[in-house]
């Protein structure tokens, strides 16, 4: 790979945001902490909304930091402390054996590796002009409620039905 | 060979009735939702509803095939008058009146909804409106006072609009929307006493054994649509799930042989489990466990028919994938004549009467699946079309003897007998259709099941058309054993006057449950505590009808009769004519101009007459076809007569042995089975429905979990210990795996009550199962990752 | 840009994700690792959308949050239920699934 052909600036971002988001992401399964894994994830995720940016996806980070970050780590925080009254580190996070997600999580790894550097080798996926315009929202809805308007439908019924369980599951009676 | 072209422009006519066909199935729908909501307010609680629905369905369809006739009349003229040269030619086909609206869309995905109308969903419109109008009639009296009155009739009437509108879809999609609403409405209404635990596992053993089948149809259907989609796109400008489309692609010579056999494989499971079809059939007879009008609308004449149409629907596919033209034994046939045979044996040891019509139902689905397996497809549907009146009118008068003369008991040989004088309409009926179905001349079987026999073996098929001889013959002597046993003999039990309150366990509990309400409701019928009578006019009215279509209705194909009289022939099978492409996209309604072009191929020198049209000769471009060219057998009364001396025989020899041993006791053949070894290992063997139950139970189960337990014990002890203890739990929890997914899918799948199989052979198994989540998801992933390993080391 | 690199970042994130749901046993630490799935798959879409030019994968990428979101409440109610009746989250517990 020649230097020149790359994007520098892209390229150094996007390593330093994927090392965080690895780094957040092991942290995220082996810490012993529920609050610690939360704000990791919290890393985790807000990487992925970098990445998103990169892709040229605003529309979609936007949504991820406004959704995962605020709304959905809220629910976790929430989660623990309505479940935990101690805030702290515990000792048996793991279940027993827990040894054996390594030899899956690598196995998968590898398969899947594997497949992606034989299937797209050194393709380019953003050209060296660099200049990528963001995509516009507009062309986003076109398609929400254009082609994939069913889809849509469906996920809004699971969404009432999730509104309505979630009531239902944890209202006390 | 000089094809010779000639263009003409015949005016095909239409109506209103036939391109507002879509109608038919919205209407009983519309009837289903307001029963649901307003039904328990109305007078009649809804029941109302139902049959006027039914009703309106009917004069639709009616009007609908009124107009196809004239139809085909009008495009059939127009061809004789165009084809001026006398040369053999293809008989013309009529377009289908097919229209198609978008239904939703997801991608570049569309999916149609419609109506596809010709002869064949035309014949079906009508049996199912018809059948179910009178059998709704039926229930107003059989059912009052139940106490899920208004949902029977709801979900009889859902019925009815998924039958029609699986009938009527001009794609698979719309065809898989009402195969499925007939799979929920069917386990509604054979679970609908769900009190009784009887009643709602046999339910549950219908629902599943059917989706074991249904499997089949997703699983076809995705193979037909990614095979043929670039094809129907780029020559017809229509969806791969389209059926006309798909018919033209299996004809085009171009299809791809393997997508073909393995499409129509997949799909024909599908019919084995709702057509109740040889490995899958167990359902059925228990599925009697219905109220009596149910198993005489969904489980004898029109849901499972459901199979035997989509072979008859795609069967260009199914004449291609299976080469039915070429050999002498394929997959459908060989099917389709086991079941006969063996549903047919079935029949001889049961004791109840219903469950004796439904081993006869089988058997008769098994003589039309033989036909189209064999290129018989005009006979196999005409067949669908008289056994839908017959099979209906035994099973309402079977109901009714039950009603009104067993008090509530279909066991014949403990509560009937002696019937015939108390019931003579019933008695008549079921006499009438009894005949019908055994075959006798002018009634309407022997015009559909001979003509099956007799192109069975004029299309080569010579060894099934001897099965069918021997079906026919098993039919005449098991519907002689029913007949003796209700309705002639001395009376027994409830057939004498005698009250037990216990009935045994293989009476079907009908109405059994519902019987304390019925009494105190309906005043007519206090009187049932006064021994057997005739029942009321609303059960005995339909019985008339359809007993008097079972003696008319084989004269609209009355082979023997001369070709005037073959309208079957004429109006319900397609024509295997080539069409151009393109002709089929006539916009307008109304009266409309096609442009129909006969290919009159001017035979050269041999005079070789079936050695050309569709399925012999690939179209030419820009020509499809949609019907592969079946010849037809010549009807000779040498034939006739020697099935007819068949089922003579068989009717005379199962009557004189009934008189012998039910009524004279005759030392000679009572107890003949607990004597002779050979009968008693083969009663044994039919009495156990042919270990069949037991085969999915025990030996599938047993077979499958039993090694794979010792295997997992012995590694465990072998090796395991020897090694972490945790990776020993892995190899068990592998086994447990497996064991669950054998639990769910055969024993859960395929049989009822294996729960204690399950137990005697997964004792070892027992500890194996950890219920815990993290191993389940370990298993899964790791499975999945091997999964994908594999898929990489066979396409490197 | 490679298509790789991303493609790869989000395979990692994913295995990281199934080793998190196989090895944890607290139910909140699981749904946690499922969100690191979700996310891995997410990036693959938008890749993929890049890739062929299509917002196709924008959209579904969107559908995915909204979905995730869903199954975190639900899965956060569940949890919150059984910890309610026996006073633990911890999966290992729950072994109704014993045959």
């Amino acid at each position: 790979m020649i230097a020149a052909d790359l994007l520098v600036a892209q390229n150094v971002g996007f390593g330093i945001i994927s090392l965080l988001m690895i780094i957040g992401a092991v942290r995220v399964v082996t810490v012993s902490n529920v609050v610690h894994a939360a704000l990791w994830l919290v890393i985790v995720l807000s990487g992925a909304a970098a990445q998103y940016l990169l892709l040229s996806a605003e529309f979609v980070a936007i949504t991820q930091v406004l959704v995962y970050v605020g709304a959905v780590m809220v629910l976790f925080l929430f989660g623990t402390m309505l479940t935990r009254a101690r805030i702290g580190a515990e000792s048996d996070l793991n279940n027993k054996n827990w040894f054996l997600g390594i030899p899956v999580a690598l196995l998968m790894l590898g398969v899947m590796s594997y497949v992606i550097v034989d299937g797209f080798g050194s393709e380019r996926l953003i050209d060296n002009s660099g200049d990528m315009q963001p995509i516009p929202v507009q062309l986003i809805s076109d398609d929400i409620f254009g082609p994939y308007l069913l889809p849509f439908w469906a996920l809004s019924f699971v969404l009432l039905v999730a509104v309505i369980g979630a009531i239902v599951l944890a209202r006390k009676d | 060979m000089l094809a010779q072209e000639m263009t003409s422009e015949v005016v095909a006519s239409s109506g209103w009735f036939l391109e507002h066909a879509w109608l038919i199935p919205v209407i009983p729908a519309i009837a289903f939702v307001l029963i649901i909501f307003f039904g328990k307010k109305m007078p009649m609680k809804g029941s109302e509803l139902g049959v006027l629905s039914m009703l309106s369905s009917l004069v639709f369809s009616g009007g609908a095939a009124w107009q196809w006739i004239q139809r085909v009349n009008s495009v059939v003229d127009g061809a004789h008058e165009a084809v001026v040269e006398g040369a053999h030619h293809a008989a013309p086909y009529v377009q289908p009146v097919i229209h198609e609206w978008t239904w939703w869309q997801s991608g570049g995905f569309h999916f149609g909804i419609g109506q596809h109308i010709d002869g064949l969903a035309l014949t079906l419109l009508v049996v199912v409106a018809f059948i179910s109008s009178l059998v709704q009639i039926y229930s107003l009296e059989y059912l009052r006072g139940d106490r899920r009155y208004t949902h029977f009739f709801a979900a009889l009437t859902l019925f009815s609009a998924g039958m029609l509108c699986m009938v009527l879809a001009p794609n698979m999609v719309q065809l898989i929307l009402g195969w499925e609403i007939m799979g929920l409405c069917s386990f509604m209404l054979i679970g609908h006493w769900w009190e009784e635990e009887a009643n709602s596992r046999a339910a549950l053993k219908a629902f599943f054994t059917v989706r074991v089948g249904d499997m089949g149809l997703l699983i076809g259907t995705a193979i037909l649509f990614f095979s043929a989609n670039n094809w129907t796109q780029k020559n017809l400008g229509v969806s791969g799930f389209n059926i006309s489309g798909l018919s033209a692609w299996a004809m085009s010579g171009e299809a791809s042989h393997s997508a073909l056999t393995w499409g129509a494989v997949a799909l024909f499971i599908a019919c084995i489990g709702k057509s109740g079809q040889f490995p899958l059939h167990t359902w059925l007879p228990d599925a009697m466990a219905g109220p009596t009008p149910v198993s005489s609308l969904l489980h004898s004449s029109t849901m499972v028919v459901a199979g035997v149409f989509l072979v008859a629907r795609l069967y260009p596919i199914f004449w291609e994938g299976m080469k039915i033209g070429d050999t002498n034994i394929n997959f459908i046939v060989l099917i389709g004549g086991i079941t006969i045979v063996i549903a047919a044996l079935l029949a001889f040891v049961q004791h109840d009467i219903k469950k004796v019509l439904a081993y006869s139902t089988v058997s008769q689905l098994g003589y039309m699946m033989m036909g189209l397996g064999a290129g018989a497809w005009l006979p196999a549907v005409f067949h669908i079309f008289t056994h839908a009146f017959f099979k209906a009118c035994l099973f309402l008068s079977a109901g009714s003897v039950s009603h009104s003369g067993s008090h509530h008991s279909f066991d014949m040989k403990k509560d009937m007998g002696g019937l015939a004088k108390k019931m003579p309409i019933t008695a008549t009926t079921w006499i009438i259709s009894t005949l019908a179905l055994a075959g006798v001349f002018p009634l309407a079987g022997f015009f559909s099941k001979d003509e099956i026999i007799d192109n069975v073996g004029h299309n080569g098929y010579n060894a099934f058309m001897i099965v069918g001889l021997t079906g026919a013959f098993l039919t005449a002597a098991y519907m002689t054993r029913a007949t003796y046993l209700t309705f002639f003999g001395e009376a027994r039990g409830a057939a004498a006057g005698i009250h037990h309150d216990e009935h045994d366990e293989h009476a079907v509990v009908d109405t059994h449950t519902s019987h304390d309400t019925h009494v105190a409701v309906d005043p007519h019928d206090v009187h049932t505590d006064h021994g057997p009578h005739e029942s009321p006019k609303l059960i005995t009215v339909p019985l008339m009808i359809l007993a008097a279509l079972a003696l008319t209705a084989g004269l609209s194909n009355a082979t023997p009769f001369g070709e005037s009289w073959e309208r079957f022939k004429k109006y319900v099978e397609p024509g295997s004519e080539y069409v151009m492409v393109g002709s089929e996209m006539a916009p307008e309604h109304g009266a409309e101009v096609v442009e129909i072009s006969a290919v009159s191929m001017s035979v050269t020198s041999e005079e070789e007459v079936a050695e050309e049209g569709c399925a012999v000769v690939a179209p030419e471009a820009g020509m499809v076809c949609y019907f592969p060219t079946i010849s037809h057998a010549p009807f000779k009364w040498s034939k006739a007569a020697l099935s007819l001396i068949i089922v003579a025989f068989g009717l005379v020899s199962s009557w004189l042995f009934c008189v012998q041993y039910y009524t004279r006791r005759n030392k000679r053949l009572v107890g003949l089975t607990e004597r002779n070894k050979v009968l008693r290992g083969g009663y044994t063997f039919l009495w156990n429905k042919c270990y069949l139950d037991e085969l999915y139970e025990k030996v599938i189960v047993h077979s499958i979990a039993h090694p794979i337990a010792k295997a997992a014990y012995w590694a465990n002890q072998n090796i395991l210990d020897g090694i972490v203890n945790g990776a020993g739990k892995v190899s068990r929890r592998v086994a447990g795996w497996v064991y669950r997914n054998i639990d769910q899918r055969v024993v859960d799948g395929a049989v009822n009550g294996s729960g204690a199989a399950a137990r005697g052979t997964g004792g070892a198994l027992r500890p194996v199962q950890s219920g815990k989540v993290n191993q389940y998801g370990a298993l899964l992933f790791s499975a999945a990752a091997i999964g994908a390993l594999i898929l990489v080391i066979i396409n490197t | 840009m490679l298509t790789t690199q991303f493609l790869l970042l989000g395979a990692v994130l994913f295995c990281i994700g199934v080793y998190g749901v196989l090895a944890r046993k607290n139910a909140v630490m699981v749904l946690m690792s499922i969100e690191l799935i979700l996310n891995s798959v997410n990036i693959n879409l938008l890749a993929f959308s890049v890739r062929h030019g299509s917002v196709d994968g924008n959209t579904f990428a969107l559908y995915v949050i909204a979905i995730a979101a869903a199954e975190v409440g639900v899965g956060l109610a569940m949890v919150l239920l059984i910890y309610r009746n026996r006073r633990t989250i911890a999966l290992d517990d729950l072994s109704e699934m014993k045959g």
